[in-house]
């Protein structure tokens, strides 16, 4: 069995403060939603601190904090998942090259690299372990999982800090809106599904947790399993793959009590959710999430958060409620995402 | 728990500098050919001044090899893994049709920044400029779909990106994933494209060598940035039996580590590069003395060759076989590193020969080992070992033994 033993996640929401779940919702009418971040030079080298991008920042404190969660000093493994690594420094080296190839600045392409986040956690910790990363779109942080839990059925670790991190800039958020994927216009965030409008509202987040073979004296839940689909090609698919994966793991559909959607109101896609979670789970509890995390692509580490403090405190808050079904108990989650249609994820989670 | 799991190499694709195919690929090395040469595939200012090791097809000639009709959403980093992974796919006689679950895993440092840095050289001096097609391909994801969609795959797909250890850490996921059961077969490898971002970052971290990369040489003053693609066909001990296959190789042991020193420097001792190879023999169950040959990552860099040469010293307690480093005849291929370099592994088994570290003359002071200088042929090669290690200390070892 894979324990979830700690967790530390930076999000547009308070979710840093261990103490309190969802009990304080950031509501905000933006373009995107932006982290609510610590002061980092609380928990960083300050001389270092100073060359770090605000990726990079993200990713050290949020595992930093997963780790004093756990109770854990050192990792045996470190595995990051990003959809597209650090916005903000890609954008710098591109820019200043606009201007002229000389003179430019490592410092931003160093960081620029996608496993940067891997490698300095590695610094910081100076851990010497299993260190990978995933970048592949919504299934980066699946990816990551994915192979977290097989280090440990492979038994060559005992704890593993897996992550998922993406951030928005708004230069980013305004080329890409272009291509329809996000809100034309600021949006409230609670309001998403209400607006019917084409575009998710764009987030970002840095998730990290710690995975490990033994239950400790905070875990949070269990991670049965994770399935990455890509192009199944009807909902009947999508039904049998579901089917097969909660049997590969002892389950059938009725045994779930809550489903995290990741609808994400973009009346594009949400049809999907909306279509699985009918046809799928007919009749049980569904759950989103990103009216408070946003649509980022490594946005199911806000899932898995959400998933486990629900396990943990045993409580189904109504701020995530997307339908008006109770759950008769909270024992098994399963998280669905999707992103554009063609990559599709299952996460079991369990108490 | 020991998986006893074997996993063979059934099938293997390469497109590099040196050739735009395995058999060209081999004939350059053989024939001991550098394909480092000028920048011809963008402009730049550093045109005539630093050296590229370019495929020598334009897109458009890669997009015609493809039977393509135009290169619309096809970066060149998508481009050149569409060609390795269908000849690796060629290779290896399998028929996606059978049922059996595969999977593709690539790697990319670059994905699509080929394209993207065109975008932005347009849209960052004036906002209404600037074609958005160039940014839809921008991410890692996005050429290993497009390689998906190519070779036919859809079970399972992701994509690794660790700096110069990627396509190494794809083949150690794909090794994994069979072991495990999880998959039968994987197509697993990577690919990199030469861009003005690339070429530029590692020029201002003053790494690039003018008269191109001198891997374990004295005088080395860099590397030479390279692009390429190579993609391996791995497959499960039971399907290659059941399948009656012929097998080029198998992936005995696999290794990752990290340095944790620095960003961009390995550290002096070379720790992270001691623990990756130390883990791959443990997983091969093999001892260094039963190496015939190390494929080294070998960049160029005064850091690396230092670092790794001492490494290598420490593990093989100095009785070191032949080694080099193939860089100067393909560049340094970034993501793509560790499967190019895999392949070129299998062709020594193939060829029982050792191909040589060119442009090497002046020996290390720091280390009492040489590479070699010259092409060995007629050398029994059982066992390989390869190392890709990266920025960020991202270090794998794999091992490739004769089947």
């Amino acid at each position: 069995m894979t324990f979830i033993n700690g967790i530390g996640l930076i999000s547009p929401q308070n979710t840093l403060d261990q103490d309190s779940f969802l009990l304080n919702i950031v509501e905000q009418t933006s373009d995107y939603l932006k982290c609510v971040e610590p002061a980092y030079k609380s928990y960083l080298d300050p001389l270092l601190a100073r060359r770090m991008s605000r990726l990079i920042k993200m990713g050290i404190v949020s595992a930093k904090f997963c780790l004093t969660d756990a109770d854990c000093s050192m990792p045996d493994a470190i595995i990051t998942g990003t959809g597209l690594g650090s916005v903000e420094d890609t954008e710098k080296i591109l820019g200043e090259m606009t201007k002229e190839e000389k003179f430019l600045n490592p410092t931003p392409f160093i960081q620029s690299t996608y496993n940067t986040i891997s490698s300095q956690i590695a610094i910081n910790l100076k851990c010497h372990g299993y260190n990978s990363t995933y970048v592949h779109r919504s299934f980066s942080f699946e990816s990551g999982i994915q192979d977290a839990l097989l280090q440990l059925k492979e038994g060559t670790a005992t704890n593993v800090l897996v992550g998922g991190i993406d951030e928005m800039t708004l230069n980013h958020l305004l080329i890409t809106r272009k291509l329809g994927l996000w809100k034309m216009n600021p949006v409230h965030n609670l309001s998403i599904r209400q607006t019917m409008t084409t575009g998710a509202l764009a987030g970002e987040g840095s998730g990290f947790f710690l995975f490990s073979s033994f239950m400790g004296k905070r875990y949070y839940a269990t991670v049965s399993g994770v399935e990455t689909l890509y192009k199944p090609q009807t909902l009947d698919e999508l039904d049998e793959k579901t089917t097969t994966f909660l049997f590969r793991h002892d389950l059938k559909k009725e045994d779930i009590d809550i489903v995290i959607s990741g609808t994400a109101g973009d009346i594009n896609w949400d049809f999907l959710y909306d279509n699985y979670t009918s046809k799928v789970f007919p009749g049980k509890p569904v759950s989103w999430f990103k009216h408070l995390s946003g649509e980022y692509h490594t946005a199911s580490a806000f899932a898995l958060w959400l998933a486990a403090n629900m396990l943990k405190h045993q409580v189904y808050p109504e701020i995530i409620r997307f339908n008006d079904i109770p759950p008769s108990r909270i024992q098994n989650i399963l998280i669905y995402n999707h992103f554009r249609g063609v990559n599709h994820s299952l996460i079991l989670v369990k108490r | 728990m020991r998986m006893p799991k074997r996993v063979y190499i059934t099938g293997i694709g390469i497109i590099s500098a040196i050739g735009n195919n395995v058999g060209e690929v081999e004939e350059s090395l053989l024939a001991e050919r550098s394909g480092i040469n000028g920048i011809t595939l963008f402009p730049t200012i550093h045109k005539d001044k630093l050296p590229l090791a370019e495929v020598k097809l334009s897109n458009l000639q890669l997009v015609e090899m493809c039977g393509k009709k135009s290169d619309r959403f096809l970066t060149r980093t998508t481009l050149l893994g569409m060609i390795a992974g269908k000849e690796a796919l060629k290779n290896s006689g399998i028929n996606l049709e059978d049922g059996i679950k595969t999977g593709l895993i690539s790697a990319t440092t670059v994905g699509g920044m080929d394209r993207s840095e065109l975008f932005y050289q347009e849209y960052l001096s004036n906002p209404v400029t600037g074609r958005l097609r160039d940014v839809v391909n921008h991410d890692c994801g996005d050429s290993t779909e497009r390689i998906a969609e190519y070779i036919r795959i859809s079970d399972f797909v992701t994509t690794v990106s660790t700096a110069c250890s990627s396509s190494a850490n794809s083949l150690m996921l794909g090794a994994r994933l069979i072991k495990s059961g999880m998959l039968d077969r994987v197509v697993a490898g990577g690919t990199d494209s030469v861009t003005r971002f690339t070429l530029n970052g590692f020029n201002t971290l003053m790494i690039i060598d003018r008269n191109g990369c001198r891997p374990f040489d004295e005088n080395r003053a860099g590397l030479t940035i390279g692009e390429g693609a190579a993609f391996l066909v791995l497959e499960s001990e039971e399907l290659v039996k059941k399948l009656n296959k012929t097998v080029l190789a198998e992936l005995t042991g696999y290794g990752n580590a990290n340095d944790a020193f620095h960003q961009t420097a390995s550290s002096p001792e070379g720790k992270g590069a001691i623990l990756a190879m130390g883990k791959a023999f443990q997983v091969s169950g093999l001892t260094p003395s039963e190496i015939s040959y190390i494929n080294a990552h070998g960049t160029g860099t005064q850091n690396n060759d230092l670092s790794e040469g001492f490494a290598i010293e420490k593990i093989f307690n100095s009785v070191v076989p032949p080694f080099s480093s193939t860089k100067a005849y393909t560049g340094h291929t970034l993501g793509a590193a560790g499967a190019i370099e895999a392949v070129i592994s299998i062709l020594t088994i193939k060829n029982s020969c050792i191909f040589p570290n060119l442009n090497w003359n002046n020996p290390m002071k720091e280390l009492s080992i040489r590479p070699v200088k010259n092409l060995i042929r007629n050398y029994e090669v059982n066992h390989v070992l390869s190392n890709s290690f990266g920025f960020g200390g991202n270090n794998s070892s794999l091992i490739f033994s004769k089947p």
